[in-house]
């Protein structure tokens, strides 16, 4: 019987993590070498639930975007799309997609398989558009799940009113829809049993990921969320309702307790807690974050992995007894979360500053999306005037390297840096 | 007695400021910044200490800023030039609550707490608009030197309005308005007013707070006083020492370490990464 020790227990997760990551892209490429097709989702509200319980392998065109700007290639995917004539403007995601789709699936992570169907919400504006180029591209079926979005501007769900027990049964009659399509494009009768297992597995992931995030209260903190927690997002996602993924994340807060238990921390000296909004800035990911861990600072939260988790931060259960009407109220719960932490983020961080001791808040906006940052701005500006809390505004892109320039955003970096210093020092000679 | 340098390696000048216990510049210097950035701050520093007969080892605590701080390879520490201009501005006028700092290639807004700490602070995004660049690739385009800009703006009468704040389109549309026979004063009085509106932006984003100083090299333009206070409706501080407040704030946060260093119960340490 082997003993829990520092050694094998410590960082366990991000190494298994990337393992099962390779492991997913690893099945994608042999889905694609065999010619057959798999279901193209997003992560908010990707019905991978449904998806799992036809055998559809599932790719999400977001993480493979982003994996080419990771491995620094997304600038010749970008230009290959701005060639064929999207502008330079849209969405950097979209355009690596296309990119990828122009090379017949190329990507530095393996071959991806061509879409048989694809599976979106209404969560973001730019998800419609993007699935209509593979509809023009591959004649699939398109399938857009409408959430009706909360009627109280982040205020969260009125759960139990009438209007939520209406929208529950809109959200379920569409998923309803969506079923009969896959059986179309499957070949395969729909088995509400084999997605009673799978919605198993997503109970307890999102109940592991619920405790792992509130884990990171602890001083030190036990997991950066920005570097560490793009890893677990990328189990999340891919093999949301697979019981590897299950196991995981329960393997994970068991790390993450024994961080905490015996007071490991992430970085060896935790000066400040930040907490990120937005999307990451993945063309220089690694050095994004060495800015701040420079200065001896971390990032115990982020917006980011509430929505794109799709908002399992929620830990939402689903009542296997009922499983399609379940499913309907967790996504459509979880889905207007996910819009929430984006469009109404002052209220998101401000219920983050207290429980985890959060001493600033990093804002990137992003050119690629003017949707999601034209009011971080005004966010930022509010929650300054209800809290007072440091921030930071960085704007760049999480694709586009030609808008990204280091040495500007070093410096700002740093100057925030100096004003907590300062900040902290005249606190203390005034206590 | 002791006294504490401050090294501004800025993209096209480089200042260096020393000051003395009482907080007073002793003696500055200002060169341009060219292809060596390390021989440029040193040649600064060095011409300061020669200008006061001091020697080297007087000089207990050298702090560098600007874009080439990290290059001030004799210095003790780097502070980014955000702070140190905040810091030199309050300290010139102790009523400062936001500062513009104009410089070769960036412009930046910063808002002052009563006690000198930066509050929040802007500046322009990747590109040069709105900056001392823009009155760069003017001067060259009308053929005017850098320092006759002001000046001959402000004998305009009927100016002509800038619509570009691209330091690289700025060319053409002088050439176009000087091709409709428009006068070199009413240009440049539209670029003075172009790069004023750029800059309001940023001011804006950070809040305008009285009273409002004027730093950086752009600070001794006349016209570009006269067309910032014309948008901000209100006066600004500006003096002599404007031009030098980064080496100034960096100074003054050398003496600031040279001091707590001997008060160990205060200690203060500059924020250095």
């Amino acid at each position: 019987m082997s003993t829990t020790t520092t050694e094998n227990i410590v960082g366990r997760g991000n190494r298994e993590g990337a393992a099962l990551f390779r492991d997913w892209f690893q099945e994608l490429n042999q889905t694609a070498e065999e010619g057959k097709n798999a279901a193209y989702v997003f992560v908010m509200g990707s019905f991978n639930e449904i998806l799992k319980s036809f055998d559809l392998p599932v790719v999400f065109p977001e993480i493979n975007s982003l994996q080419t700007a990771v491995r620094r290639v997304a600038q010749e995917y970008l230009e290959e799309a701005e060639d064929h004539g999207y502008s330079p403007d849209i969405c950097g995601y979209v355009k690596a997609d296309i990119g990828t789709q122009l090379r017949g699936g190329e990507h530095p992570m393996g071959q991806i398989p061509k879409p048989a169907i694809a599976v979106l919400t209404n969560a973001c504006n730019t998800y419609l558009k993007w699935a209509e180029a593979w509809e023009r591209m591959y004649e699939m079926p398109v399938v857009t799940v409408d959430i009706p979005g909360n009627r109280s501007a982040g205020g969260g769900s009125a759960i139990g009113s009438r209007d939520f027990k209406n929208d529950v049964k809109y959200v379920e009659a569409q998923i309803r829809e969506l079923i009969t399509i896959c059986e179309k494009v499957t070949g395969k009768k729909f088995d509400i049993d084999k997605l009673r297992d799978v919605m198993g597995h997503v109970n307890r992931m999102s109940s592991s990921w619920q405790k792992l995030l509130d884990l990171n209260k602890n001083h030190p903190s036990v997991f950066n969320a920005l570097t560490d927690g793009t890893i677990f997002l990328g189990v999340a996602n891919g093999l949301r309702g697979d019981e590897r993924a299950a196991k995981y994340f329960e393997d994970l807060v068991e790390e993450m307790e024994y961080k905490v238990a015996h007071d490991i921390g992430t970085i060896t000296e935790e000066e400040w807690r930040l907490c990120f909004v937005g999307v990451p800035c993945y063309p220089i990911f690694r050095r994004f974050n060495e800015m701040f861990s420079e200065w001896k600072g971390t990032f115990v939260h982020s917006t980011y992995l509430w929505f794109a988790s799709g908002g399992s931060n929620l830990g939402y259960q689903y009542d296997l007894s009922n499983p399609l009407a379940s499913l309907a109220e967790g996504n459509l719960i979880s889905v207007r979360d996910a819009m929430d932490s984006m469009f109404h983020h002052d209220t998101v961080v401000e219920s983050m500053i207290d429980g985890f001791g959060i001493d600033g808040i990093i804002y990137h906006p992003i050119k690629s999306c003017r949707t999601v940052s034209t009011g971080l701005a005004d966010g930022r500006r509010a929650l300054a005037e209800r809290r007072g809390i440091p921030s930071l505004f960085l704007e760049s892109d999480m694709m586009d390297q030609r808008v990204v320039a280091e040495a500007q955003m070093k410096n700002r970096v740093d100057a925030f840096f100096e004003g907590l210093v300062a900040r902290r020092q005249q606190n203390k000679i005034i206590q | 007695m002791a006294y504490a340098a401050g090294v501004d390696v800025g993209s096209t000048q480089t200042k260096a400021v020393i000051i003395n216990e009482d907080r007073e510049i002793i003696a500055r210097c200002l060169i341009d910044t060219g292809a060596n950035v390390t021989q440029a701050a040193e040649n600064a520093f060095k011409s300061c200490i020669e200008a006061e007969d001091l020697l080297e080892e007087e000089v207990e605590w050298v702090i560098g800023t600007g874009y080439g701080r990290y290059k001030v390879t004799f210095g003790n520490a780097q502070v980014t030039e955000i702070s140190c201009h905040g810091r030199g501005a309050s300290h010139i006028f102790p009523g400062t609550r936001t500062v513009l700092d104009m410089g070769g290639q960036d412009t930046k807004a910063i808002r002052v707490a009563p006690n000198g700490e930066i509050d929040d602070f802007c500046m322009n995004d990747k590109c040069a608009a709105g900056t001392g660049r823009f009155l760069g690739a003017s001067s060259a385009a009308l053929d005017i030197p850098l320092d006759d800009l002001g000046p001959t703006a402000l004998l305009s009468d009927n100016p002509v309005q800038i619509s570009t704040t691209c330091t690289v389109f700025a060319e053409s549309e002088i050439l176009s308005w000087l091709g409709k026979g428009k006068k070199v004063e009413d240009i440049l009085w539209g670029v003075h007013e172009s790069i004023a509106k750029r800059s309001m932006g940023l001011l804006r984003r950070v809040g305008i707070h009285e009273e409002v100083t004027f730093t950086g090299g752009v600070s001794r333009n006349t016209a570009m006083v006269k067309s910032l206070e014309k948008a901000l409706k209100c006066k600004l501080n500006i003096s002599d020492e404007c031009h030098y407040a980064g080496a100034l704030g960096a100074a003054l946060f050398a003496m600031d370490h040279i001091q707590a260093s001997r008060a160990p119960r205060n200690k203060v340490e500059e924020p250095t990464s």
